[in-house]
């Protein structure tokens, strides 16, 4: 069913509960317009990789709506959900690069996937791994790279198909400030070419550095905060009620 | 440069031992279907005897005379050769009788022993088609010449062709039963296969791929590995079906017909090969878009 519009993803009343455990997350309602940038913030377990896996159709939520670019989820064919997710780049919080591949041959997976040529591939993965600063190691295998090369080819992957919308789960986790804040920058010129993003963090300076809407959850709760809305004092601490 | 398989199915222990699996269930299955098709082969053969082929039996002239012994096969003869489905009758010459009895009575016994009542044996050729009353045949026969004997083989040779059948039966319900644990082996590898790689999976299934894109990976490994499985348990099993062949041709023997398998009844066997690849190609692609299917 199409739901019409710009927004990029809408969410109404959205509950997402694991087998009998308790609701991870209530009544979550948002929508994201075409082309904005979100950082998504709350303690350890409130729910973020949840929301998360929501937008990257990992997950079916137990109850609510959720619309990707205009589509419901629940009405649209499992046949078409495939060409739904090719439209979403995900950068994992551990990256979830294929060991036994290259470099290139991981960023080349979204291609291939979507039955790109040889060709194609060889043009544009080399390009782009130049683009992030890794053209010195393109033959290079997961286990050899550092944590923030690792990172960059996560971020190559999740980008090499022009997604319309880029989810990134802690992408400064494991990589120093210097380097968050270039993670960053690079997010800031996807999102200018039109790129819907959100980024999941925990990091407050990055945060405050930015002037970006937030997605804050807090005990299951999502609230949409404006740019520049000070952080809570309590909201470092792990959410133990949403773990899972 | 060509790029690795995304889903690294051939470092699996599976891979390993899943071909000599095969290997083995092949060898046995080819087993079971070529002594099906031996059986078959006997059957259609003696039931063709059956239908074919009458003998009768004239008993000796009660004076012990032979030429009164010869009216009477000549009576009979006339008998048979009226009958109607009745191709031709002919008498079994004395000579070859003798020949016959040559190992429990010693050789021209019949013309040295003309005091034995050695009864006269006639064959008789059916019309295939034909449904002979041998019932009603013996009785006119036994009006004309009394203690005279039809036998049309049945008594013994129907209870060879069941227990053949039986067999058969037996053989191709192991073949049935071999394949039902080929089809729950390559389950259980692929069901395998699908846990230990289900994080790469996953991270295909987010990234877009479809179910046929992870599907096609399993379905050409499995082929793989049932393609070397099987031509390697067809290979084990023409050698031993054509040693068994030779030590067949050592046995003389007149009930048992020769043992051979005909340009057709090899390629049964051969195909089993590839209905094994088939088999567990396509189990393994069943297999893993069901599991897919259970994915969002």
């Amino acid at each position: 069913m199409l739901l019409g519009g710009r927004d990029v993803i809408r969410f109404q009343n959205v509950g997402v509960r694991y087998g009998l455990g308790p609701e991870i997350l209530h009544d979550v309602s948002m929508r994201l317009e075409e082309g904005s940038l979100h950082f998504l913030t709350g303690a350890s377990g409130a729910g973020k990789s949840s929301l998360l896996r929501l937008m990257y159709l990992a997950n079916q939520p137990s109850r609510g709506l959720v619309s990707l670019f205009g589509h419901d989820i629940a009405t649209t064919p499992r046949r078409d959900l495939p060409g739904l997710r090719r439209q979403v780049g995900v950068v994992f919080q551990n990256f979830r690069l294929i060991d036994h591949l290259t470099a290139m041959e991981n960023v080349a997976l979204p291609l291939r996937v979507a039955g790109a040529s040889e060709s194609q591939i060889r043009e544009h993965v080399p390009e782009l791994l130049n683009w992030v600063g890794l053209s010195d190691q393109i033959d290079a295998r997961p286990s050899t790279l550092s944590g923030g090369q690792k990172q960059r080819v996560a971020i190559a992957r999740a980008i090499i198909a022009r997604p319309k919308l880029l989810l990134a789960d802690e992408p400064t986790g494991n990589v120093d400030d210097h380097i968050a804040m270039r993670l960053m920058h690079l997010f800031e010129e996807l999102n200018k070419i039109g790129t819907t993003v959100v980024v999941a963090t925990h990091n407050k300076a990055l945060v405050t550095g930015f002037a970006y809407p937030r997605l804050h959850l807090a005990n299951g709760e999502l609230s949409v905060l404006k740019a520049g809305t000070p952080f809570a004092e309590n909201d470092d601490e792990t959410n133990a009620e949403g773990l899972r | 440069m060509p790029s690795a398989p995304v889903l690294p199915l051939t470092r699996d222990a599976s891979s390993r031992f899943l071909p000599w699996l095969i290997a083995f269930m092949v060898w046995l299955a080819a087993m079971a279907l070529a002594a099906a098709l031996v059986l078959s082969s006997f059957s259609e053969q003696w039931r063709n005897d059956l239908t074919g082929t009458l003998t009768v039996q004239i008993a000796t002239a009660p004076d012990g005379q032979l030429a009164t012994t010869e009216h009477r096969l000549n009576r009979a003869l006339d008998i048979l050769r009226k009958t109607p489905g009745v191709i031709a009758a002919k008498a079994v010459p004395l000579k070859k009788i003798s020949e016959l009895l040559a190992p429990w009575l010693g050789r021209d016994v019949v013309t040295e022993t003309l005091g034995l009542p050695i009864p006269r044996l006639i064959d008789v050729k059916v019309q295939p088609e034909a449904i002979i009353d041998v019932a009603a045949l013996r009785e006119r026969l036994n009006k004309e010449v009394d203690g005279t004997q039809v036998d049309d083989h049945g008594a013994w040779l129907y209870k060879l062709i069941a227990l053949a059948g039986a067999i058969e039966a037996i053989a191709l319900a192991v073949l049935a039963l071999i394949s039902i644990v080929a089809i729950a082996t390559v389950i259980f590898a692929t069901r395998t296969s699908l846990t230990i790689h289900r994080d790469v999976i996953e991270l295909l299934h987010v990234i877009g791929a479809k179910d046929a894109y992870v599907a096609d990976q399993f379905h050409w490994h499995a082929l793989s590995l049932g393609l070397k499985g099987g031509l390697a348990g067809v290979f084990l099993a023409a050698t031993t079906l054509l040693g068994l062949g030779s030590l067949w041709t050592g046995v003389e023997s007149s009930l048992l017909p020769p043992v051979s398998l005909n340009i057709w009844q090899w390629a049964c066997v051969l195909a089993v090969a590839l209905i094994a690849a088939g088999i567990s190609t396509v189990t393994a692609r069943f297999t893993v878009l069901r599991a897919l299917g259970r994915m969002p």
